[in-house]
């Protein structure tokens, strides 16, 4: 009954997004202010349907409803609580759902958060957001209905993938989904803009936060999914360059490029069109990666549903979405016109070469991802794009990127002078390429990778504490310190957020550059020595699991003849889905990891044994979480949460404007 | 990142794993040099996975094929040629610049080319905005202009 209700409340909440979708885009085209009115109690109305919808699915699936074809396939009774749950969204139908979901909750937000919108604006944002609603809905209840249910229900189900049940992965969906799906807002936000024939700062001020917002989650949801790769896969790599990677990856740099963009867009009002055309890409590039992953074009086990059909309904609302946004685009663009001026060395300038580096370097993505499709379709010729290509083609653009950040991240406003700007950075930069020189001496031979991720990481952070310090103004220390307490959000969170990237930067090549990795075959009770350390295979046990058994080994951890850790490899067979899983020992440390894995028994006795020592693994993570705080910082300022009075007022904040 | 979902799933029968010891060289040089080349090398069974990684038979199967060959005294090359000759360039995570492959080394620098050309044009148009028209100041500007002026 409790799933016939969920069924019923999806259907209605696709006929209220109709009528969203509908009524107030007349309204605000006719100037009716009833008509407009509509789209915030529909949009409410929506969101609670979906809502109640997604509750009787998690309500099915917590009660192990095995009349249920979806719980049928993804659960079983013997699952701890918290997978039935994110079971919900580990399959293709439930997945989807939560994606409709987290579009009403975002047209939601919209609705109640946006009182000082002007009011046609805001109504034509919430019926283009209801538009990609109704498109969703229709195909969910046309070729991927989660509430399906089975004439004969069998008495247990065949539990759901064992290498999804992990509590990094649980919650990877998502926060990869509310900043693919908080894309959306960008771009209901661009066509409405471009049905306006309006864009001016106060747009880029409303524009920023929901892009913030998309692209905190973003960085959230791709560094937790690196970061289960890492100790899930068993032999700790973080990334792939999977496609399903890139999928997520490539909104990611966009999101990072229209968050700047629009910071042009706001303080001086020039790179409008521009700005607008990155928000319609950076959602079409949301749909492209649901489409790569959900129609299974592009091969990739993340492909759960590799069904035509589906990838045929994505496509057609790929077309009809990009299509229409960018022939309004191409109507439209022309009358946006820029107003601000400024020089060739101006900040404007440093952010349109980030704008150009970071979707270049999407573009690079996409093409080495649809490639092989290419060469196939156009050439007859079967071929792999992988990680080295995406090594070699992209990693330029980083380097590029984080060499101009600190200088274009000082240069002022409109005209600036290179000279003055870098008077503060030579010093900075002077230490950054010593300590790059002196990581290049002190490891003996080894790739460049490592002393020019040390360079670039110091010259990024340095550099943006400098910007921070400099926004003190003058004066004594203390008054200086007291400036940097009140210093706007916006200017905490540049900072932040760019340290995060630096950070990152830093773990990547330090890891890439240093691990090292031992296998051998270890009896119990064995030590052996491997890059400063002695590893002890102690015990290897047998032990049942929840739904699962494990082979459980001990293993310590020595150094200069003290005990650092005891670790637990294992290696876990989930009898229901027939697959086996490893579960890698890891003693977390901030310079390096202890990385262990335990494999399978010899034919003379002992068992394969894997040793890693990764370092700065965790730099990679910490600073996916420091760029996320950055965005945290600079949400929280207040210019955006009073912003949309801000039109009228944009004074107020003494100093250098922020960002 | 869920590669090895398939792979995994393929071989519950048979758990290998990835590199085991009894397919390492004795020789640590030829080792290294074997497990670069692995790195290369894609898992056929496998998706977008290379057999250093890969826990498939078939990645098995090449991997001790690449260690043959090296033993053997063949050069890096040569054992990649060996092994494109038998399974073609599917095997190759990093495709080679022939033909039409050109177009996938060439069109990111291609587009970085085009994109910094039109963003160049784009700041020097601002650039000479200032200079023909000398835009006056908007009327937040004078507004805000006004108020300091009163102080």
């Amino acid at each position: 009954m409790i799933v016939e209700l969920g069924h019923f409340a999806l259907v209605l909440a696709a006929l209220v997004a109709c009528i969203q979708m509908i009524v107030p885009m007349v309204g605000a085209a006719r100037r009716w202010p009833g008509w407009m009115a509509v789209a915030v109690p529909a949009a409410t109305a929506q969101f609670v349907l979906v809502a109640a919808s997604f509750a009787a699915l998690t309500y099915a699936f917590v009660t192990s409803d095995f009349s249920l074809r979806l719980v049928v396939l993804n659960s079983h009774t013997a699952k701890p609580m918290l997978y039935k749950v994110s079971g919900v969204w580990g399959n293709h139908e439930g997945s989807m759902l939560l994606w409709v979901l987290i579009l009403a909750l975002f047209g939601a937000c919209a609705a109640w958060f946006g009182a000082n919108l002007k009011p046609s604006l805001k109504a034509r944002v919430l019926a283009v957001q209801a538009s990609i609603s109704v498109a969703f809905y229709a195909f969910i209840l046309a070729t991927s209905n989660p509430f399906t249910r089975l004439a004969t229900p069998p008495m247990n189900g065949e539990d759901l993938n064992p290498l999804l049940q992990d509590p990094g992965l649980a919650f990877h969906p998502p926060f990869l989904y509310l900043g693919y799906v908080g894309l959306s807002m960008a771009f209901s936000f661009a066509v409405a803009a471009l049905i306006e024939g309006r864009v001016d700062a106060a747009w880029g001020r409303w524009v920023r936060p929901w892009t913030l917002a998309a692209w905190i989650f973003l960085t959230i949801g791709i560094g937790l999914g690196s970061w289960w790769a890492y100790y899930e896969l068993g032999w700790g790599g973080f990334w792939f360059w999977d496609p399903v990677e890139n999928a997520s990856f490539m909104p990611w740099l966009l999101a990072a490029a229209l968050l700047h963009s629009a910071i042009v867009v706001e303080k001086r009002e020039a790179l409008k069109s521009w700005t607008i055309l990155l928000a319609i890409m950076a959602f079409g590039f949301s749909l492209i990666g649901t489409f790569l992953v959900r129609s299974g074009v592009i091969t990739s086990v993340h492909a759960f549903a590799n069904d035509p059909e589906r990838g045929v309904f994505i496509l057609f609302i790929l077309a009809v979405f990009m299509g229409g946004a960018l022939t309004l685009f191409a109507a439209r663009a022309g009358a946006m016109q820029a107003k601000g001026v400024f020089a060739m060395i101006s900040r404007e300038s440093a952010l349109v070469a980030n704008n150009v580096l970071l979707a270049v370097s999407a573009f690079v993505v996409f093409v080495g991802t649809i490639w092989p499709l290419l060469a196939e379709l156009a050439f007859g010729r079967k071929l792999s794009v992988g990680a080295p290509f995406f090594d070699a083609a992209f990693t330029p653009f980083i380097v590029a990127l984080t060499a101009i950040l600190p200088i274009g991240a000082m240069l002022p406003w409109k005209r600036g002078n290179l000279t003055r700007t870098m008077q503060p950075l030579w010093g900075v930069l002077a230490l950054s390429l010593a300590g790059g020189a002196l990581v290049w001496v002190m490891q003996t031979g080894g790739s460049m990778l490592a002393p020019v991720g040390f360079t670039l990481a110091t010259w990024v952070t340095l550099g943006a504490l400098t910007d921070l310090w400099s926004r003190t103004g003058r004066g004594g220390l203390s008054g200086r310190v007291r400036r940097l307490r009140n210093l706007p959000g916006a200017d905490w969170g540049k900072t932040i957020a760019h340290i995060g990237l630096a950070v990152t930067v830093f773990g990547i090549s330090g890891l890439t550059a240093w691990e090292s990795e031992d296998i051998r075959v270890a009896q119990i009770g064995e030590r052996f020595g491997h890059a400063g350390y002695e590893i002890e295979l102690r015990d290897v046990l047998r032990v049942p699991g929840p739904n699962y058994v494990a082979t459980l080994a001990t293993m310590a951890v020595w150094r200069d003849g003290k005990e650092v850790a005891v670790l637990h490899p294992e290696k876990r067979v989930y009898p229901v889905a027939q697959m086996p899983t490893t579960e890698a020992g890891i003693d977390n440390g901030i310079l390096r990891d202890v990385y262990l894995v335990i494999g399978d028994p010899q034919e003379g006795g002992g068992y394969a044994v894997r040793t890693y020592i990764k370092p700065f693994a965790n730099w990679i993570w910490a600073g996916c979480i420091i760029m996320g705080l950055g965005g945290i910082a600079s949400l929280s300022d207040r210019r955006y949460r009073v912003a949309a009075g801000a039109r009228k007022r944009a004074t107020g904040v003494t100093g250098v404007p922020a960002e | 990142m869920k590669r090895l979902i398939l792979a995994l799933a393929l071989l519950a029968a048979w758990p290998v794993f990835a590199v085991t010891p009894s397919e390492v060289l004795d020789n640590p040089a030829l080792e290294a040099r074997a497990r670069d080349i692995s790195k290369g090398l894609r898992c056929l069974v496998c998706r977008n996975e290379n057999i250093d990684e890969s826990n498939a038979e078939l990645a098995r199967d090449l991997r001790v094929l690449v260690r043959e060959r090296l033993v053997a005294g063949d050069t890096n090359e040569e054992v990649v040629d060996y092994v494109v000759n038998r399974y073609g360039e599917y095997v190759l995570l990093k495709p080679t610049a022939q033909g039409a492959n050109l177009i996938l080394w060439i069109a990111g620098p291609a587009m970085l080319l085009l994109a910094g050309g039109m963003g160049l044009a784009y700041v020097r148009r601002r650039g000479r905005a200032e200079d023909g028209t000398e835009a006056g100041l908007t009327r937040e500007e004078e507004a805000r202009l006004e108020d300091i002026l009163r102080e």
